[in-house]
C-alpha cells in the first residue's frame, strides 16, 4: 500500500480536517483535528482496503509552546500488508478532550488511562478513565513540560558545568 | 430467599504467584472468579519522565529494567532506535553479535516463564533444572558486559568489546547442555497427565480478542496468530536466517507454554547459526559522536580527547525527528518512539511495554474460571513487574 493512496483516501473522505500529512519519516505521519480523531481511526480500522486492525502504540506529547500544546499520538499497523501509520491530534490546555478508542481497540483502555495520568487528557467515552501508574491523590500531570524532575528549590546540586 | 454473597479477595500485591508487585482484587463465589480489577504501578519509576533528562547514551541502564528478564532484548532494541534516527548502517558483526545475545536473552526469558508455570502448578523440580542453564547465561553476559541481570549492554553503534574467546567458548558449551536439560525439561512437564489437565483449556483468548487487546509475542501467537517482529520487520539483519514461527490454537495456558517451548529450540538454532556464521569485522561502527573512543587514544590523541569531552560533558547535536523502532522483546513487540528536539536528551520517548498492554486482558481470560487457575494463567502470560510500570 502506497502512502499516496492512504493520503488521497484519507483526504477525500475528511478533506480540511486533514491538517498535516508526511512521508518522509520512518512512517506516514497524519494530522488530523480532534473531532474527526476517532471517525479517522474507524476508517482506518474498518475500511477492507486500509485494514489497520492493530493499535500498536498511543500515547502524549506535551509542546508548551504551541497553540495546541497537548496531542495524542496513535501508531496503528495493518498486518496483513506490515504498513505502519501514525495518527496525531492535538488540544488545547484549557479543554484536553479528545473522544475515546476503547470502543474500536479494548487495548486503548490502559493506554489512555496511561495518557490521563501523565498529561491530564481526557478521553471522552472512555469506561474507566482514572490513574493508571500514579496515585489517584495526585493534584498534577508529571509528564508535562512544566514540572521539573527534581525538586527545583535543592541547592545541594548544580548541574550547570553538565549542560543540563 | 437469601441473598448470594460474593467473596473479594486481594491477590497480591506481595502474592508469592504474582511474581512482582501488582494487586488483582478478585471478587469470588466460592472459588468461581466472577470479576477482577487489577491495581498496578507500585514499583512506578518514571523512566519517561528520567529519559527526557538524560542523554541519549544514558538512558540504555533504563531499559534494563522493563523486562529485567532478558534486559539485553531491551538495551540492544534502545540502541537500535537512536541508530535509526542517526541513520546508521551497523556492520554484519554487530548484527551477528546482537541477534546471539537477543537470543540467549529470550531463551532465559522463555525459560523462566516456562518453569514457573511449572513451579506455580505444583512442579517445582524443572525451575531447579533450568535456573542453572540461566545462570550460564548470565555468566555469558558477564563475559561481554560485566553485569548479569542489569547488563546495560552493548553501545550506541555496537559493542563495547569484541566477544571474548571466554565468551565464545562460554556460548558453545551452553549450546551443547541446553538441549539436554531441555529435553528433561519436556519430558516432566509437556506431556504429564497432571500439567496437561491444568493448563489445557485454562485462561484461553481467541485470536480476534487477542489482537484487538494488543497481544504481540508468544501469547498472542499461541492464540493461532504468525506475528513476529523478527520476520514482519527483519532488523539486525534477522532476514539472513531461517527460522520457524510456531502458533498455537488455543491460546490458553497449554499454548503459551507450547509456544514458548518451541521457540527455545528455535533460539538455540538462531544462536548456533549465528555464531557458526559470525563475520570478520569491526564490533563497532564509526559514530564517533556516540561511541565512547577507547580510553588510551583519549590520553594520547587530540581527536579522541575532544569526541570524549563533547560525548560526555553532552555537546553532541542530533537530528531533528521522530521514529518508531520494535524488536520482539521476550513478551512481545517492545517498542521505542522517540521524538527528538535535536537537543542532547530525548524531547519524548515512550516504551511501548508489552506486559502493560496484554496484562489488561486478564480480567476477561479468568472470569468464570476458578482461582487456581486465575494463577497459571497469570504466570503463563509472563507478566514482569518492571516492564508493566515503567
Amino acid at each position: 500500500m502506497e502512502n499516496t493512496y492512504i493520503t488521497d483516501h484519507l483526504q477525500k473522505r475528511f478533506t480540511h480536517d486533514i491538517l498535516e500529512t508526511e512521508g518522509a519519516g520512518d512512517m506516514l505521519t497524519v494530522i488530523v483535528t480532534t473531532p474527526v480523531i476517532h471517525e479517522v481511526i474507524r476508517f482506518l480500522k474498518e475500511s477492507e482496503t486500509m485494514n489497520f486492525n492493530f493499535l500498536t502504540d498511543l500515547c502524549g506529547i506535551h509542546y508548551p509552546d504551541r497553540g495546541l500544546p497537548l496531542g495524542v499520538v496513535y501508531h496503528l499497523h495493518n498486518l496483513a500488508e506490515n504498513k505502519r501509520i501514525r495518527i496525531k491530534t492535538f488540544v488545547t490546555l484549557g479543554n484536553p478532550v479528545v473522544p475515546t478508542v476503547t470502543d474500536l481497540f479494548s487495548t486503548a483502555n490502559w493506554m489512555e488511562r496511561e495518557t490521563f495520568d501523565f498529561y491530564g487528557i481526557i478521553f471522552e467515552g472512555h469506561p474507566n478513565l482514572k490513574r493508571i501508574l500514579n496515585v489517584e491523590y495526585m493534584d498534577f500531570f508529571p509528564m508535562r513540560k512544566e514540572y521539573p524532575l527534581e525538586d527545583p528549590t535543592r541547592e545541594d546540586k548544580d548541574d550547570r558545568f553538565f549542560g543540563r | 430467599m437469601e441473598e448470594k454473597q460474593y467473596t473479594t479477595l486481594n491477590l497480591g500485591p506481595t502474592h508469592p504467584a504474582t511474581h512482582g508487585i501488582f494487586q488483582n482484587v478478585l471478587t469470588l463465589d466460592g472459588e468461581q472468579i466472577i470479576s477482577a480489577e487489577q491495581t498496578i504501578g507500585y514499583i512506578h519509576r518514571a523512566f519517561e519522565k528520567i529519559a527526557e533528562h538524560r542523554p541519549f547514551y544514558q538512558v540504555t541502564p533504563l531499559t534494563d529494567r522493563l523486562n529485567y528478564c532478558s534486559s539485553p532484548i531491551n538495551n540492544i532494541g534502545w540502541h537500535m532506535t537512536v541508530e535509526k534516527l542517526l541513520g546508521v548502517k551497523t556492520t554484519k558483526r554487530v548484527d551477528y553479535m546482537r541477534i546471539i545475545l537477543m537470543e540467549l536473552a529470550r531463551i532465559t526469558d522463555h525459560l523462566v516463564c516456562n518453569s514457573v508455570i511449572g513451579v506455580d502448578s505444583g512442579a517445582l523440580t524443572g525451575f531447579i533444572y533450568v535456573f542453572q542453564e540461566r545462570e550460564k547465561v548470565y555468566e555469558i553476559y558477564e563475559e561481554v558486559s560485566g553485569a548479569r541481570l542489569t547488563t546495560n549492554m552493548g553501545r550506541i553503534g555496537g559493542f563495547e568489546r569484541d566477544l571474548s574467546p571466554a565468551a565464545i567458548k562460554k556460548i558453545r558449551e551452553f549450546l551443547d547442555h541446553l538441549p539436554k536439560v531441555l529435553h528433561e525439561f519436556e519430558k516432566l512437564l509437556m506431556r504429564n497427565r497432571i500439567f496437561m489437565d491444568r493448563t489445557i483449556g485454562v485462561g484461553p483468548i481467541s485470536a480476534e480478542r487477542a489482537l484487538n487487546y494488543g497481544f504481540t509475542g508468544p501469547n498472542l501467537r499461541a492464540a493461532g496468530v504468525d506475528y513476529d517482529v523478527r520476520v514482519m520487520t527483519p532488523y539486525s539483519s534477522y532476514d539472513d536466517f531461517e527460522f520457524v514461527i510456531p502458533v498455537g490454537t488455543q491460546g490458553d495456558t497449554y499454548d503459551r507454554f507450547c509456544v514458548r517451548q518451541q521457540e527455545l529450540w528455535e533460539s538455540i538454532k538462531l544462536v548456533r547459526n549465528a555464531l557458526e556464521n559470525l563475520p570478520e569485522g569491526n564490533f563497532h561502527v564509526d559514530v564517533p559522536h556516540f561511541y565512547l573512543p577507547p580510553k588510551e587514544a583519549v590520553y594520547s590523541k587530540m581527536e579522541a580527547l575532544i569526541w570524549h569531552f563533547k560525548i560526555v560533558m553532552g555537546e553532541i547535536d542530533v537530528p531533528v525527528g521522530e521514529v518508531y523502532h520494535s524488536v520482539e522483546g521476550g513478551n512481545g513487540e517492545l517498542g521505542f518512539y522517540l521524538v527528538s528536539d535535536g537537543g542532547r536528551t530525548p524531547y519524548r520517548l515512550h516504551f511501548r511495554r508489552p506486559g502493560f498492554i496484554y496484562y489488561q486482558a486478564y480480567p476477561e481470560m479468568i472470569k468464570g474460571g476458578v482461582l487456581s487457575d486465575a494463577i497459571l494463567t497469570m504466570s503463563s502470560m509472563n507478566v514482569i513487574a518492571g516492564e508493566l510500570d515503567a
